[in-house]
């Protein structure tokens, strides 16, 4: 795979993870009953940094937790060899909640449906809304996200890479081809 | 991360990185298993056969609810209810049952070796829940994952085993597990009751129990089967217990803490009196809880790969 173009910068990045917080306090009206869970990988830690931003505009964070989506994938049956499983950490009540669920590529939608099943495994949350830094479309399943940091048209066999500081060492979204 | 080997039958062979990786997952389905509902859908749609031809209940229970938790439908087999009574062969027994698609084989059997030939038989994944006396592979994971949260590593740790090696796949597993992981292990008991051979074990063998305890961080104590006693390899309970059984007394003149493990089901008053298995060393729960999470973890790892769809990875 190349790189075909890059799609946002360290400074884009921040600006649409700024965008998107205040999106998500605005359609919340505030931090009440809010809380927010990250996909591993990558999207616990955009999850972690729109809940500092929360700190920046409120003046305090609210629960965060990290899922992993391992055990309720659907394509189990196909892969050669067991995904490694890592912890899910969601040290609190997800019961009459709004929650936030945070993801950094929206594609198929299937990740999405896993956490969905995943989330409800943990209690009743009274709303889960979906925030992903890029949307490249081409759904599967019915799933939409609530709040998009961009929306880029991609080919099947193209891919957008997500580099994280805290993961990758630096901050970029990439699009390569094959 | 794949295992070497597409069954479970030993820790024989099994690498420190295998062992970790199944150990390291079992944490994560530990943490499953204290949810509000402790079930996650990995398995759906597979089927485990429990095929015990030798009694058990703890082990089957395990294995059942760790089969139940991952949603895979399972099916349990005892000989004592079985055609087997009629003569069918083992070869015969496992064939019919697979002809009805089953993904796993969880075995246990009073031939050594009975699982490894099940598994050149059949194309389900096999776990060996214990063969004649050769090993119990989970066992001996259970009783490292123990450890490994209970006491913080095994690297470097002495495991005192206590009892009746000679008949035990427990203490084979165990031996085989902990040599791996860098602990070291030292055995003790009557001498009748150790396996022929034992210099070539690499292990401390201590005849006296005062020894074992003075430099053991860890006593893993195996259950004292009466059908021995009868077969004459001891003199008595009661002289059993004088000689080796781990009591208040003896633990208290070693003056440090030593931790406390025993496989189950336990003689009270015999190996293991009720203050020390109820004591505040003792883990012998914590092996129990462990079971259920490693048995997942185990089924877990040896399900990637039972491809059953020809098709590409999906996002």
């Amino acid at each position: 795979m190349k790189i075909k173009a890059e799609l946002m910068d360290e400074q884009g990045i921040i600006r649409t993870l700024q965008r998107l917080t205040h999106e998500i306090l605005e359609r919340n009206r505030g931090i009440q009953d809010l809380v927010i869970v990250g996909i591993r990988n990558r999207g616990d830690v955009l999850a972690g940094r729109i809940n500092n931003t929360i700190r920046d505009i409120e003046g305090e964070t609210v629960s965060l937790g990290v899922l992993d989506i391992t055990l309720y994938r659907d394509d189990f049956q196909r892969v050669t060899e067991s995904p490694v499983v890592q912890q899910t950490d969601i040290p609190f009540d997800v019961t009459d909640k709004k929650v936030i669920l945070v993801d950094d590529v929206l594609y198929t939608g299937r990740t999405i449906r896993a956490a969905l099943d995943a989330i409800m495994d943990q209690g009743r949350p009274a709303m889960i809304q979906l925030a992903v830094l890029v949307d490249r479309g081409h759904r599967e399943l019915p799933i939409k996200a609530d709040y998009v940091g961009k929306n880029v048209p991609t080919a099947p066999g193209e891919e957008i890479q997500v580099k994280l500081k805290e993961v990758d060492g630096e901050d970029k979204v990439l699009l390569l081809v094959p | 991360m794949q295992l070497k080997s597409r069954h479970l039958l030993g820790l024989e062979g099994v690498t420190k990185k295998e062992i970790d990786h199944i150990l390291d997952t079992a944490v994560s389905f530990k943490k499953v298993l204290e949810r509000p509902i402790p079930k996650v859908p990995t398995l759906r749609g597979m089927t485990v056969v429990n095929l015990f031809f030798e009694a058990s209940t703890r082990t089957r229970f395990s294995f059942e609810l760790a089969e139940k938790r991952l949603s895979a439908d399972s099916v349990n087999f005892s000989a004592s209810t079985s055609s087997v009574l009629k003569g069918e062969t083992l070869r015969d027994t496992v064939r019919n049952i697979e002809a009805m698609r089953i993904d796993f084989v969880v075995m246990r059997h009073s031939a050594a070796g009975a699982p490894h030939f099940v598994a050149e038989c059949v194309d389900a994944a096999v776990i060996n829940a214990g063969d004649g006396a050769h090993e119990h592979p989970t066992q001996a994971l259970l009783d490292m994952m123990t450890l490994r949260e209970k006491v913080g590593r095994l690297q470097g740790l002495h495991v005192v085993i206590v009892g009746d090696i000679c008949h035990s796949r427990v203490a084979r597993s165990n031996i085989h597990g902990l040599k791996t992981m860098g602990a070291t292990v030292g055995l003790c008991g009557p001498e009748t009751l150790l396996p022929r051979e034992v210099e070539k074990m690499e292990v401390t063998v201590y005849p006296h129990i005062e020894d074992a305890l003075a430099e053991a961080d860890v006593l893993n104590i195996l259950r004292i089967q009466l059908e021995r006693q009868k077969g004459g390899l001891f003199p008595s309970l009661r002289e059993y217990r004088a000689l080796f059984g781990i009591t208040r007394e003896r633990l208290d003149r070693v003056g440090r803490s030593i931790t406390i493990m025993h496989p189950g089901p336990m003689n009270r008053g015999v190996e293991i009196d009720s203050d020390v298995a109820d004591g505040e060393y003792s883990v012998i729960l914590d092996q129990v809880t462990n079971g259920v999470a490693v048995r997942m973890a185990v089924l877990y790892l040896l399900a990637g790969g039972r491809t059953k769809v020809e098709g590409a990875d999906d996002e």
